[in-house]
């Protein structure tokens, strides 16, 4: 016996035209707030504009000076980043050790103390708080304190990442297994060595390969930080583009890919050996 | 034979700090090299952030913000901000998901033995929407769609296609390839198939990764207007270039209670769903 023809029509076409004519209504004002107008994209003017620029992207700039210059952006980028994530551990381990539930003593009989409790739900918004200010905006605050140049990327950098970094460590030490702990804790051990000898050694390796992801993530932002002045790869960006000089936006651009490829590979296997 | 044994073991020394085979200690001298090397080669102007002056200036920049201009003009346009930046972050997902989807079907083997001859240029294609953050893409696109919310949708847009599309075509290559199989059997066509068999399977798992990169993408839409790309960043970098201190405050108010709105509504919607 054949098998049996597929049928011609889509038994279902009625709710599913429905729902696509429901959805592009509601994406109407959606549309209208964002001046969502893709045909200005082809008018002549912007067509040429836009030809000229990416036309010029062909040759890549790739002049000796040019060269050197861009080498020492793109190691800047990535010192920022490191300087940036070290001094963002400087916040986070404090902040963490001080805001962990797994490590009161007062909770061990029941509930925690007062006093306690709120000194640690404290420590929590305020990492809340440090991680919710996007690093570009801290980034635009420093800058105007400290002026143009890395210090205000580093600073920027430490206070975003301090609190997503405390963050999460306090939410990777709780839902790890904390039954050594409490049992150190019980026995008369201080809070420093149940967290050094029971608390650390359960999930290091899932706390060391977040601050590696985090890592990556930093060296992604310093180079976005360079727009507002901070130095590095995304200054000279955006000077560049500025200047429209599309064969250095272009080779900066490449630079900056294989930059962004190389932090993954690096994090992927350092977590794959660590973790 | 059976040899005697200590009734305790003999205490054994500790193993040396550093050991030429142990990759851990090349891999902490490496890091503490990284760091040392970072702090060094950045001129970063300690001196100067902790000075005196720069305590003063931060003091009177902080003052400045208090108190935060409320007045009803202006807050209505921090709102028409605030829902701006809404539309732009939901719309550019909207997009992406469309986009990511077209993409990821070339970019993923369909069967075992597939030879998705498209499937390597498709995946560089990703790679390097999603290496280049959004902020870049704003920047770029400023140049063809103009100031305003819409280049920000396209940099939304962009970026998170690369996103998306990688992790989409992820999906698809895991997804139970039973009914795929039964149709492809049949002698329906791979379009079919994919319809009728593959989506319907993974389609809650885009759907979770689309309403995670949507709510990532606020948080970015917010300070996608620092270049002038529309949305509440728009505002303030305009204020804060003109020093209105207290509309800045304002708009950093706003800007912290979205994200907050955003988070506890991811993590109560989370919440509910895994229940």
């Amino acid at each position: 016996m054949a098998a049996s023809a597929a049928p011609a029509r889509d038994p279902a076409w009625l709710g599913r035209s429905f729902w696509l004519l429901a959805l592009l209504v509601l994406l109407w004002p959606l549309g209208v707030a964002t001046e969502f107008r893709p045909w200005v994209l082809l008018e002549p003017g912007n067509l040429r504009v836009t030809g000229q620029f990416l036309g010029s992207f062909w040759p890549l700039a790739h002049g000796g000076e040019f060269l050197a210059m861009v080498a020492r952006e793109t190691w800047r980028t990535v010192a920022m980043a490191t300087a940036g994530v070290s001094l963002a551990l400087l916040i986070a381990i404090p902040l963490t050790l001080a805001s962990t539930q797994a490590l009161s003593v007062s909770a061990l009989s029941g509930r925690m103390a007062r006093g306690p409790f709120w000194l640690r739900q404290a420590l929590r918004w305020l990492l809340i708080v440090l991680r919710s200010i996007p690093e570009l905006v801290w980034a635009l605050v420093f800058v105007r304190v400290v002026g143009l140049g890395p210090t205000a990327g580093v600073l920027a950098i430490a206070l975003t990442y301090g609190g997503m970094l405390g963050k999460v460590y306090g939410e990777i030490l709780e839902s790890g297994e904390t039954h050594a702990t409490t049992t150190l804790l019980r026995n008369g051990s201080s809070r420093l060595q149940a967290f050094l000898y029971a608390l650390l050694p359960a999930s290091a390796a899932e706390l060391t390969s977040y601050t590696v992801y985090r890592w990556e993530c930093a060296i992604r932002s310093s180079v976005v930080l360079g727009f507002v002045g901070a130095g590095g790869l995304g200054q000279q960006l955006d000077n560049s583009m500025k200047m429209f000089n599309g064969g250095e936006v272009a080779s900066m651009l490449l630079v900056f890919i294989a930059l962004v490829a190389l932090a993954d590979r690096v994090s992927a296997w350092l977590r794959k050996v660590l973790g | 034979m059976n040899r005697q044994r200590a009734a305790n073991p003999p205490y054994r020394l500790p193993p040396p700090l550093f050991d030429a085979r142990c990759k851990a200690c090349w891999f902490v001298v490496g890091l503490a090299g990284l760091v040392v090397a970072s702090f060094w080669s950045l001129d970063l102007q300690w001196a100067q952030f902790l000075s005196l002056q720069a305590v003063h200036s931060m003091a009177r920049f902080v003052g400045e913000f208090f108190p935060p201009d409320t007045s009803p003009a202006f807050l209505r346009k921090v709102a028409l901000g605030a829902w701006e930046t809404l539309a732009m972050s939901a719309l550019g997902t909207g997009l992406a998901a469309l986009a990511g989807l077209a993409l990821a079907v070339p970019a993923s083997r369909l069967y075992a033995g597939h030879t998705a001859p498209a499937r390597v240029p498709t995946r560089l294609i990703l790679n390097a929407l999603r290496s280049i953050p959004e902020l870049v893409w704003a920047a770029l696109l400023l140049i063809s769609a103009g100031l305003g919310p819409f280049a920000g949708t396209l940099a939304l847009a962009l970026h998170t296609t690369g996103v998306l599309g990688r992790l989409f075509a992820e999906a698809i290559e895991n997804a139970p390839p039973g009914p795929a199989a039964a149709l492809r059997t049949h002698g329906v066509g791979n379009g079919r198939v994919f319809l009728y068999a593959t989506l319907p399977q993974v389609l809650p798992q885009l759907m979770s990764y689309t309403l995670y990169r949507w709510e990532n993408n606020i948080r970015a839409a917010a300070v996608l207007g620092v270049v002038g790309a529309g949305g509440l960043g728009q505002l303030l970098a305009f204020h804060m270039g003109l020093f209105h201190m207290s509309k800045t405050a304002t708009i950093l108010g706003a800007m912290l209670l979205m994200v907050a709105v955003v988070d506890a509504a991811s993590h109560g919607a989370r919440r509910w769903l895994t229940r």
